[in-house]
């Protein structure tokens, strides 16, 4: 490689100028919550006293104990229910070429660029008639259908490109469509499958909009949400603030830096995919 | 596959298929078509949430262009646009190159990991972050401070020239890290031997990254404009705590004004209009960046 110095230099200055502008926020809020409670520290003070007790304080005003439980639990009703539904889906319009394949999938790909905003209003107003408003119900369904769109269309990308000779013999050994489904065609898209979960467990750990509208009482929120009604109470006392966020953000952070790398590949495949 | 069955069989299967679909169609109807087909509905009456509903036609739709707090919604939309998009896309694409061509090892791993952080973390949480360093005793003015540059501080996010711009890099900063991995990733798949035939050329970088980079990239370039487009025009979370709208509705965009009718006018009626108004931009804008992304690239 025929580069210059100075081109190297000026290259690598670069990036860790752009790391730095990214992680200082991060030690900006660390810092300021360190300092005393109620106080108004400037955004990069050294904490002379620091005052860990913040932390602890933040975790029983902002309920984190209950917040963990719900977030998950919608978490976890969300993830499997999604993966299984549309790839369900997916096989039919994928695999065994329903008529009307394309029409369904138009149909779903309509949904694609949907912005959850444009469907916010409605959403209210039907979950009060069906009566599942301010339970954690009301989160869960809308968002599993908010996602079929891009998971029926990712999980039909995988299996339009499985070779169809697999389907036929498994037919010929007198496989039931249920079994070539579950037996045949589920373990081959593992990997698919991982990537899909991946996504629709940060997506939804991190939904604001939806918990925020559809649900009243935040300890039946998701982690982003409840965040918002915990800014609303603690405006005022930055430290507390800063300090809140940050343990609503270490679950998220101690996943991400455990599965980086399978977390970027699914967010930067599921963008190009989608 | 079932041509050369015997009819009723065939017919067994399609409806076998159907049953796959089913839970899929039920819940996305359910859920997502039905209330689009009622933001349209409600697009074209008047209705407080609870009263009797009146039928307006196109009425609603005239008010979102009239009143100036609402037409600027969609103006300030656009504005961010700039901000959530071109940016993170254009410097995306430049420090994308640069860690092609300088940091292939250890630095452009970590650098990887680094700048993706803020894709991951809650939108709220980044504005929460972003609310207060962007705050009067914030980290962007002590630092503008220690640079000699205090006559410049100022609370950004209440300023209303400053705040647009304050929550566009809010934007970027979240935004970056997804489109220079994305990016990267996709760099790392064009075939070195491009660029090392033309280093052996002595093309310098400014060469390299219009004749290589940029035209190879096409379209994960469009993959990058697509979701940070959306983005912008759908932002909701980083607005409502950072600034809600405000100062005055220098920062007040489509979801916010939607959720503002809706929820605290009661004014269902011009809400679902923007709401209605909000979905079509969005496919205008995203259209003609598909077709252009399609076109020569297969």
């Amino acid at each position: 490689m025929t580069l210059g110095r100075n081109e190297v230099w000026a290259g690598r200055t670069m990036l860790v100028a752009l790391m730095a502008g990214t992680v200082l926020p991060f030690v900006s809020i660390f810092l300021t919550a360190l300092a005393p409670s109620g106080s108004v520290p400037s955004g990069l003070d050294w904490p002379v006293d620091p005052q860990w007790q913040n932390f602890l304080e933040a975790f029983q005003v902002a309920n984190m104990a209950t917040l963990l439980a719900s977030s998950t639990f919608i978490v976890v009703a969300v993830v499997p229910v999604t993966l299984l539904v549309s790839t369900m889906a997916a096989f039919a319009i994928g695999v065994l070429r329903i008529p009307g394949s394309r029409f369904l999938l138009v149909l779903f790909v309509f949904g694609l660029t949907l912005p959850f905003g444009g469907i916010i209003v409605p959403l209210y107003y039907l979950e009060r008639f069906l009566g599942i408003y301010n339970t954690r119900l009301a989160i869960v369904l809308p968002l599993i259908a908010l996602y079929l769109p891009f998971a029926v269309f990712w999980m039909r990308a995988h299996f339009v490109g499985v070779s169809p000779e697999i389907s036929e013999a498994a037919r010929v050994d007198g496989a039931t469509t249920w079994q070539l489904f579950w037996r045949i065609h589920l373990p081959l898209a593992r990997a698919p499958l991982a990537s899909l979960g991946i996504l629709t467990a940060v997506w939804t750990w991190n939904q604001f909009l939806l918990a925020l509208v559809l649900v009243e009482d935040p300890d039946q929120r998701t982690m982003a949400g409840a965040l918002g009604a915990f800014q609303g109470h603690y405006a005022t006392n930055v430290p507390l603030l800063c300090a809140g966020t940050i343990l609503i953000l270490i679950p998220t952070l101690v996943i991400f830096i455990l599965f980086q790398r399978q977390i970027i590949a699914a967010l930067v495949q599921g963008a190009v995919k989608g | 596959m079932t041509e050369d069955r015997r009819p009723s069989r065939a017919r067994v299967e399609i409806r076998i298929g159907w049953a796959f679909v089913l839970p899929a169609l039920i819940l996305y109807a359910a859920f997502v078509l039905l209330p689009f087909a009622m933001s349209v509905f409600y697009s074209a009456t008047r209705w407080d949430g609870i009263g009797a509903m009146t039928w307006v036609g196109l009425k609603n739709y005239a008010t979102v262009f009239e009143v100036p707090a609402l037409f600027e919604s969609i103006v300030n939309a656009f504005k961010l646009l700039v901000f959530f998009s071109v940016v993170p896309v254009g410097l995306g694409l430049v420090v994308a190159s640069v860690m092609h061509r300088v940091a292939p090892g250890r630095l452009g791993a970590v650098a990887r990991t680094v700048l993706f952080l803020p894709q991951i973390i809650p939108l709220v949480a980044a504005g929460i972050i972003w609310g207060w360093i962007l705050a009067l005793p914030g980290m962007v003015n002590q630092i503008l401070g220690w640079m000699g540059l205090g006559g410049f501080t100022r609370a950004w996010l209440g300023d209303f020239d400053w705040a647009l711009p304050a929550v566009g890099m809010i934007g970027i900063w979240v935004l970056l890290g997804f489109c220079a991995v994305l990016l990267t990733t996709a760099m790392a798949k064009i075939d070195p031997a491009l660029f090392e035939s033309a280093r052996i050329d002595g093309s310098g970088w400014f060469r390299e990254f219009f004749s290589i980079t940029v035209p190879l990239l096409k379209q994960e370039i469009g993959v990058c404009l697509t979701v940070t487009m959306i983005a912008a025009l759908a932002a909701f979370d980083i607005v409502y705590v950072s600034t809600a709208g405000g100062p005055g509705n220098a920062t007040a965009v489509p979801g916010i004004q939607i959720y503002i009718l809706a929820f605290t006018e009661q004014r269902i009626g011009p809400a679902s209009a923007l709401a209605v108004l909000l979905m079509l931009l969005v496919v205008l804008v995203i259209l003609p960046i598909q077709r252009w992304t399609r076109e020569r690239a297969r």
